[in-house]
C-alpha cells in the first residue's frame, strides 16, 4: 500500500461518505452541499487516473457552475427543510427485479474488466492532445458543441425569462 | 518526485490541517461563558424574525444558467487555445466559428435583455393627463368663448 493507494482511498471515502449523506439527508440545501464533496472526490479520482483536463473540468463546471445552479433551483422550490421524500407508490416486486438486474450486470462488469491495476507511470498533461484531436479528428464534434452550447442557451433563456407581458 | 497535482493536494492537506488546528487550539484557550443574548442571531439586539429559508429570486437563477454556459464554452477553449498554432489559418478557424456559433448567442441574450439586471419597475406617480385635458380643454373653450363675445 503505497501513498497513491492511500490518497485512492481517502478521496473514493470522501465520495461515498459524502454521496450516502447526499442521499439520506432530510434538508435539501445540505444535499447540495454535501453534493460539493461528492463531485470534488470524484475529481480527484480523476486526476488519480492521469485525466489532468477532465478533472479540472470536472472542478470548474461541476463544482463551480452546476452546484451553484442547483442550490439556486433549491431555492426557488418552496418546501426546504423536512422534505417527505418517498413517493406514494412502491412496487417492491418489480423493483428487487430491476434492481437485482441493474446489480448483477454492474457487477459482471466489474470483474469481466481488465482493470489497469496500476498508477498511471508518466502524468502526460492532456489538455493540448484534446485540442490537436478536436481540431482534427473531431471537429465536427466541436462545432456541434457549440451548436449544442447555443441550443442549451437560447432554451434556457427563453425559458427562465420572467414574462415581459 | 510530486507531481503538479501533488502539489495542490499538500497544499489542500496544508489548508484544511492550518484551519483544524487553529480552531481547535482556540477551541482549547478561549474562555467560555455563553449567556442568552450572547447566543442570539444577532448580538446588536435585533431580533430575527421569520426564517432565513427564504425563496430566491429568479433572476440568480437565470445569470447562474448564462454563466455555466459560458463556463462550459470556456473549458471548450482551453484545449484548442493550447494546440491551435499547430494548424495555421485551419486551427484558428475551427475556433472562431466555435465562438461565432456562441457569439449568435450571446447577441440573442444581449438583445433580449437577458444580460441586464431585471429591476422592479418604479412606480412613479403622475397626474393623470384626463384632468390636465379637460382643463386645458376648458380653458380654450373659455378663451373662444370670450373672443366670440
Amino acid at each position: 500500500m503505497n501513498i497513491y493507494d492511500i490518497i485512492f482511498y481517502l478521496f473514493a471515502a470522501i465520495t461515498l461518505v459524502s454521496g450516502f449523506f447526499v442521499v439520506s439527508t432530510k434538508n435539501i440545501v445540505h444535499a447540495g452541499f454535501y453534493l460539493l464533496f461528492t463531485l470534488f472526490g470524484v475529481a480527484g479520482l480523476y486526476v488519480l487516473l492521469g485525466a489532468d483536463f477532465i478533472a479540472i473540468v470536472q472542478l470548474l463546471v461541476y463544482v463551480g457552475g452546476i452546484l451553484i445552479l442547483l442550490l439556486f433551483g433549491v431555492m426557488l422550490t418552496n418546501k426546504i427543510t423536512s422534505v417527505d421524500l418517498r413517493s406514494g407508490t412502491s412496487y417492491i416486486i418489480p423493483a428487487v427485479i430491476g434492481v437485482g438486474i441493474l446489480w448483477g450486470a454492474l457487477t459482471a462488469v466489474l470483474f469481466k474488466t481488465s482493470w489497469r491495476s496500476k498508477a498511471p507511470s508518466g502524468m502526460d498533461p492532456t489538455t493540448s492532445e484534446i485540442g490537436r484531436l478536436l481540431i482534427t479528428d473531431y471537429v465536427l464534434v466541436f462545432e456541434l458543441l457549440g451548436i449544442l452550447l447555443l441550443v442549451a442557451l437560447i432554451g434556457a433563456a427563453s425559458i427562465a425569462r420572467r414574462d415581459k407581458e | 518526485m510530486l507531481t503538479e497535482f501533488g502539489k495542490i493536494f499538500v497544499f489542500l492537506l496544508v489548508a484544511i490541517i492550518f484551519v483544524a488546528v487553529s480552531i481547535f487550539i482556540a477551541k482549547l484557550i478561549r474562555p467560555v461563558r455563553p449567556t442568552k443574548e450572547k447566543l442570539k442571531t444577532y448580538e446588536c439586539g435585533e431580533n430575527p424574525v421569520g426564517t432565513p429559508w427564504i425563496k430566491f429570486n429568479i433572476r440568480f437563477y437565470v445569470v447562474a444558467l448564462i454563466f455555466l454556459i459560458f463556463d462550459v464554452e470556456v473549458v471548450l477553449l482551453f484545449p484548442w487555445a493550447l494546440s491551435y498554432k499547430e494548424y495555421g489559418f485551419y486551427g484558428f478557424l475551427v475556433g472562431i466559428i466555435f465562438l461565432v456559433i456562441l457569439a449568435v448567442g450571446m447577441a440573442y441574450e444581449w438583445r433580449k435583455g437577458d444580460l441586464e439586471w431585471a429591476r422592479p419597475k418604479p412606480n412613479i406617480p403622475y397626474l393623470k393627463k384626463i384632468i390636465k385635458n379637460q382643463t386645458g380643454e376648458i380653458n380654450q373653450l373659455q378663451s373662444e368663448e370670450s373672443k366670440i363675445e
